[in-house]
């Protein structure tokens, strides 16, 4: 199995590596014979690439702990649905599936255009097969998943396999950790598609929206998958790590937030250039930025270069990698600049208070967030290359520049999309504004009676009504005019609405889904936390709860041996049920994690943690958490997941301009034959 | 023209110094140094916060009367950790594991961490050698494609 998989890589290796060429090649000759099998050689790097997949899959569903990646990360009490996580849970079966992942999106992107965009295809394939090239000789050369165990002895080299695997990491243990990493990666590596298409159109000079208009899709999705997938690891973290918070500022977090916060901004100025052919230069810059930051994410969490907590082992890979986002800064860049005369603004601002200055605010914002978030987290480095001695900073840094800048976008959130394209008057200022200033006002009001003194929290339940005020007046209106005209119930007509418009109302969806997470997040300046040692019969107190221990029970699993303990929570004296958080011991790694237990509300969480045995008294160590709000969080993340999805269904504008577009080039085509 | 471009280039100025100010402050209220064991003993030490980064000497986790003390080691050297801190100490927290503790370092050579981190990622990967070396004699072992 080792020998299929290492011939799958050094296959698809060579299959990428002929795209390139053949790609480029097809391009410049205009040779749609050499263009055709250039794509055939992206369909072949998926076949050859799955294939490496399967030799792999295979081995760990079927205990082969010869295969040292196997031994190394999984064992044979794993329940089968770990096991197939195990692919993703180490460095080289990682860096396989980012590779394999490519490949799909790769040749879907080839699939789906074959008869669009005729021009660009052939080097988006060779930009695409060119990151393939990368990923799949890293994978083959560096960090190969198929190395075999084997001892030296007299005899001379033996194979060796042991009776079982090291087993996956305890923490790793945890439902929504088998579907984050796949998440992250399917955002991190979709971005190679519309980096191919910006680079393609920079190549060939097609620099018109054409380009933009292909990749709208193919940066939605990535950009959905990436926020959950960095949801469902603040989730993780939430419920598996055990300190009571969801995001900490963790070098590896911050990974994965800054391509997604490059690619926020690339979604919204790409509607500027569509709808008034400013900002190219700026785009191809973002696209740039947020492909960039995507590799740089899978460096800086895959070549230990930053100390994290949940740093995996440090690797040689990182050098690689440093050539590669070299090569793609240097590439992409000097090409920007001998394409800068084909990048003219159409148009110019006309003024402060329009849609288009709306945009460009929320843009510098936003790479505002990125600079500051990308400063803390390289700073370590920067220090100890510049003064020799390694400085870091933590989460109190990060937080005071990203809740103004958090907070400064949620208003942007609700108040662009009511600025009107080229310029604002007052009167529509006036219109559209006052209703959700009244309402924010109402809501600030009673949040100041019920006695909320904290600033940015305040502030941020303040913009949060502001803002949901202003979206949901959107759809009211626009509900209302179709009500009067066509007759329809209000349900109806809010359902055509959102139908005829899917990227404006999908857009509103997402931007109520923002709105939620800050209600969570907002809810963090309210915690309440205690600890206590507990044996049958002891009470804590946090907030307006007591929790009363009834039992401590100790059992066997065969994975984990495990102690537990049975908590009954009141509020104001009355029940509210039980919660049994563990402390479990894995056999197979020989490490304890502790089990949270979480009562959810809408309101506020009651979060349990088991944090171990007093070595004096024998009683147990609880910690007991109150997080209001954090419900919402997750809320919003699914919301914001749902409004994403909207936004992609084709709309009947949408489907209606294609359809004239169609009808000109068959038009144009038909002068031309003439 | 000009003058829109102004405005808006001071609209984005005085957003970017507000957040450039927030960012210093901030920096300056949460920087610290990291050093290694090494370093800390060698006489490099920092007056301020410091972060040390080194590996729990095996046996030395002493636990007495709610009070955690150990040494942190780095090669030759090691330091005399106490701990001060109030959260429960993490489940990777072993003799042997990397661990990287925040505090200060006082005048009597004493260390005194407010927080600790540790990760034992080093046993991860050593552990099928040592299950070789354990179960078959053998001197060495290694990966082969």
């Amino acid at each position: 199995m080792n020998e299929v998989g290492s011939v799958g890589l050094v296959a698809a290796l060579a299959f990428a590596a002929y795209g390139v060429v053949a790609g480029a090649l097809g391009g410049k000759l205009r040779s749609l014979r050499m263009v055709r099998s250039a794509e055939r050689a992206a369909a072949a790097f998926f076949v050859m690439i799955t294939l490496a997949i399967v030799a792999l899959e295979t081995q760990i569903l079927g205990d082969n702990f010869h295969n040292a990646y196997v031994a190394t990360h999984s064992n044979r009490d794993l329940p089968l649905y770990y096991k197939v996580a195990v692919l993703w849970a180490g460095q080289e079966g990682s860096l396989l599936f980012w590779t394999w992942l490519l490949s799909i999106y790769g040749g879907l992107a080839v699939l789906l255009n074959r008869h669009k965009n005729r021009q660009l295809m052939p080097y988006v394939v060779a930009i695409l097969m060119a990151t393939g090239v990368f990923f799949s000789s890293i994978t083959f050369f560096v960090a190969n998943p198929f190395g075999e165990l084997s001892v030296a002895s007299a005899a001379g080299l033996q194979p060796f396999q042991p009776a079982d695997g090291n087993g996956l990491n305890p923490l790793l243990q945890y439902h929504s950790m088998v579907i984050h990493p796949p998440m992250l990666y399917l955002g991190y590596v979709g971005f190679a598609v519309p980096f191919a298409f910006a680079m393609a159109a920079l190549i060939t000079k097609q620099l018109g929206d054409n380009w933009i208009r292909t990749t709208r899709r193919w940066t939605i999705v990535p950009w959905m998958f990436l926020g959950t997938g960095i949801l469902l690891g603040g989730r993780w973290a939430y419920s598996v790590l055990g300190w009571g918070g969801y995001w900490g500022w963790d070098p590896v977090e911050n990974a994965s937030l800054l391509p997604w916060l490059a690619g926020t901004a690339f979604l919204h100025s790409v509607m500027i250039q569509e709808k008034r052919g400013m900002l190219k230069v700026w785009n191809i810059v973002l696209v740039i930025t947020t492909f960039f930051l995507c590799i740089f994410g899978t460096f800086l969490t895959r070549s230990g270069i930053v100390s994290s907590v949940h740093a995996f082992a440090q690797s040689n890979i990182g050098p690689f990698f440093a050539v590669f986002l070299g090569i793609v800064l240097f590439f992409s860049v000097s090409l920007l600049f001998l394409r800068l005369e084909y990048l003219k603004s159409e148009n110019k601002l006309d003024s402060m208070v329009s849609r288009e200055s709306g945009f460009l605010f929320n843009n510098w914002i936003l790479l505002a967030a990125v600079f500051a978030v990308l400063w803390g987290t390289i700073f370590p480095i920067i220090s100890k290359a510049v003064q020799g001695a390694t400085v870091t900073v933590g989460a109190p840094f990060f937080n005071k520049v990203a809740i103004p800048i958090g907070l400064l976008l949620l208003f942007l959130t609700g108040a662009g999309p009511l600025l009107a394209w080229r310029k604002t008057s007052f009167q529509s200022l006036r219109r559209n504004f006052t209703l959700p200033l009244a309402g924010a006002v109402v809501v600030g009001a009673g949040l100041f009676a019920a006695g909320i003194r904290h600033f940015y929290a305040w502030m941020s339940l303040f913009l949060c009504a502001f803002v949901a005020v202003c979206i949901l007046q959107e759809f009211y209106k626009g509900a209302r005019t179709r009500q009067k005209t066509g007759g329809e119930n209000f349900l109806q007509a809010v359902y055509n609405l959102t139908m005829r418009n899917t990227r404006r109302y999908g857009g509103y969806v997402v931007h109520l889904g923002i709105v939620l997470l800050f209600v969570g997040f907002a809810g963090q300046a309210f915690q309440a936390e205690t600890k206590g040692l507990m044996q049958e019969g002891d009470e804590l107190r946090v907030k307006d709860y007591a929790l009363r221990c009834s039992s401590i029970v100790s059992g066997d699993t065969p994975n984990y041996a495990y102690q537990r303990i049975r908590l009954e929570v009141s509020k104001g004296g009355r029940p509210l049920g039980t919660l049994e958080p563990d402390r479990r011991f894995y056999k197979a790694s020989q490490q304890p994690t502790s089990h949270v237990a979480i009562r959810s509300s809408l309101a506020e969480d009651v979060y349990t943690v088991l944090a171990g045995q007093d070595p004096d008294s024998g009683k147990a160590i609880v910690e007991v958490f109150v997080n209001p709000l954090v419900a919402w969080v997750w809320i919003g993340g699914f919301v914001t997941f749902f409004g994403t999805l909207l936004a992609m269904v084709p709309s009947r504008v949408e489907r209606q301009m294609a359809e004239m577009r169609q009808a000109q080039e068959v038009a144009v085509r038909a002068s031309d034959a003439i | 023209m000009k003058n829109k471009k102004l405005k808006f280039g001071i609209s984005i100025g005085i957003i970017l110094a507000v957040v450039a100010w927030e960012a210093i402050s901030g920096f300056q209220q949460s920087k610290t140094y990291y050093v290694t064991v090494n370093e800390l003993t060698g006489g490099r030490m920092a007056r301020e916060r410091v972060r040390v980064g080194g590996v729990v000497a095996a046996g030395s986790i002493e636990r007495r009367g709610g009070q955690v003390t150990f040494r942190l080691a780095q090669d030759a050297h090691s330091v005399p950790v106490v701990y001060v801190g109030t959260d429960t100490l993490p489940d990777t927290f072993v003799g042997g594991a990397q661990a990287i503790v925040e505090g200060e370092y006082t005048a009597q050579g004493e260390f005194r961490a407010q927080k600790i981190q540790a990760k034992c990622a080093s046993k991860y990967q050593a552990k099928p050698q040592g299950q070789a070396q354990a179960t078959q004699d053998v001197s060495a072992l290694s990966g082969t494609r």
